[in-house]
């Protein structure tokens, strides 16, 4: 896969609001993929945890924002905790689903759910579930 | 012994075999368990923004009703619950600033400095009956029981707060042993179910709970245990349908770690609702002869 990047692409601004949101650098990354080798949701992402690194590296905004990857992340800090380099990188995703959730876009609509799923579900899935997917 | 207990939302209706379970155990061992007054959601997972402390103030306001009550310790069964509560009193402890914030935008409460100690079930267990004790309170050992003990994320992750090291699992593990069971290696024992990806996938579509039971079932393991509500319900009431969509190859039936506990006590199974687990759970411990009992 080719990326042209471009002074239209790469937004600095996009990388300074991702490590202010997650309090994480993410220029540290070395690309290793060791948090795509822990992640258990890598098989539904349409792009690994280590390229979403190197899209927030070079500040990669408009793609990032049309990926699944940070829906997907179940923030089991799995990545973070064998991070040779130490970044949190659940926070990382979270800061990802903040950018848009924060512009009053729901990623899920409560609304559309199915009644019997509402009903079937435990309260701490439709909790959590809300907190991450809604704004 | 007396002790302060948070139960959450789920344990109250849901996931009642795991609360009922887990108190009736511990009152059987000599322990008087104390629901907190006006308890409330905690939350369910922790705020991952830098800049949001708005969430933690759910978690938070539990820990003052501990405080209120004179508790030095508050023991949680959910594994989600417990990790939003001590992270949120980790916060309390060690960073002054956000503690302050949120002490002074809750200025109808009292002021909370990460007093009480937030204690899971299992760690609890072991501090203060022992696992010798245990043992000497079994009443049916579950002789025979390949059993797998999952953790899951919450209990472990971050370090700050897990209930033991990355790549130890010995208070499940070692409570089953006092138990009788036969514990079992499993490679998953880590790993994250999907969580609250559920809510995202289509019913028994969710590849990291089919991941799970898979690799259990290729260990020899016949029976997981958890202490999660979330984590039950992705692997264990999901599992028929993932069964139908062939995306697991055989059942291996699910329990919350305290229903084996009473089981293993002698309790009423009863107390235990295994109504409330699948059908298969059940049959497994009437099988084994677990149930005599009740």
């Amino acid at each position: 896969m080719t990326l042209p990047i471009s002074d239209q692409s790469l937004s600095l601004s996009s990388i300074a609001e991702i490590n202010t949101l997650s309090g994480e650098n993410v220029k540290v990354c070395m690309q290793c993929a060791t948090c795509t080798g822990m992640c258990p949701m890598a098989q539904e992402m349409d792009f690994s945890p280590r390229k979403v690194m190197h899209f927030a590296q070079f500040g990669l905004i408009d793609k990032l924002l049309e990926i699944n990857t940070f829906w997907k992340c179940a923030s089991c800090h799995a990545c973070s905790v064998k991070c040779p380099r130490g970044i949190d990188i659940a926070k990382v995703m979270e800061a990802l689903r903040q950018q848009t959730l924060r512009k009053s876009k729901n990623h899920i609509e409560p609304s559309q759910m199915a009644k019997e799923t509402i009903t079937e579900l435990p309260q701490i899935a439709l909790v959590a579930g809300f907190r991450k997917f809604t704004s | 012994m007396k002790i302060s207990y948070y139960p959450g939302c789920t344990l109250k209706t849901k996931a009642k075999n795991l609360d009922i379970a887990a108190v009736a155990s511990l009152e059987a061992l000599g322990v008087e368990v104390e629901e907190i007054d006006r308890w409330n959601c905690c939350g369910a997972v922790h705020s991952l923004t830098a800049d949001d402390l708005i969430h933690q103030v759910g978690p938070v306001r539990n820990l003052i009703r501990a405080k209120e009550m004179g508790a030095e310790k508050l023991i949680t069964l959910c594994s989600m619950c417990y990790n939003t509560l001590a992270r949120a009193n980790q916060i309390m402890k060690t960073d002054p600033v956000k503690r302050d914030t949120i002490n002074r935008f809750m200025d109808e409460e009292i002021d909370y400095n990460g007093e009480v100690e937030v204690v899971h079930y299992l760690s609890f267990l072991k501090e203060a009956i022992g696992w010798e004790k245990l043992k000497q309170q079994v009443k049916v050992p579950l002789t025979g029981l390949k059993i797998g003990s999952y953790y899951g994320c919450t209990l472990q992750r971050p370090a700050e707060v897990g209930i033991e090291p990355f790549g130890h699992f010995e208070l499940m593990n070692d409570m089953f042993r006092s138990l009788g069971a036969t514990v079992m290696g499993f490679a998953d024992a880590d790993k994250c179910c999907g969580s609250y990806q559920v809510l995202s996938s289509a019913p028994g579509e969710n590849s990291a709970s089919a991941n799970i039971i898979n690799t259990a079932a290729g260990q020899g393991i016949e029976a997981l245990a958890t202490s999660c509500p979330l984590c039950e319900f992705n692997l264990g009431k999901q599992q028929q349908q993932m069964l139908d969509k062939g995306n697991i190859e055989q059942n291996v039936p699910t329990y919350y770690f305290s229903q084996l506990l009473a089981v293993a006590l002698g309790l009423d199974s009863e107390l235990c609702h295994f109504e409330l687990n699948d059908r298969q759970s059940l049959t497994l411990l009437e099988n084994k002869n677990y149930l005599v009992a009740a």
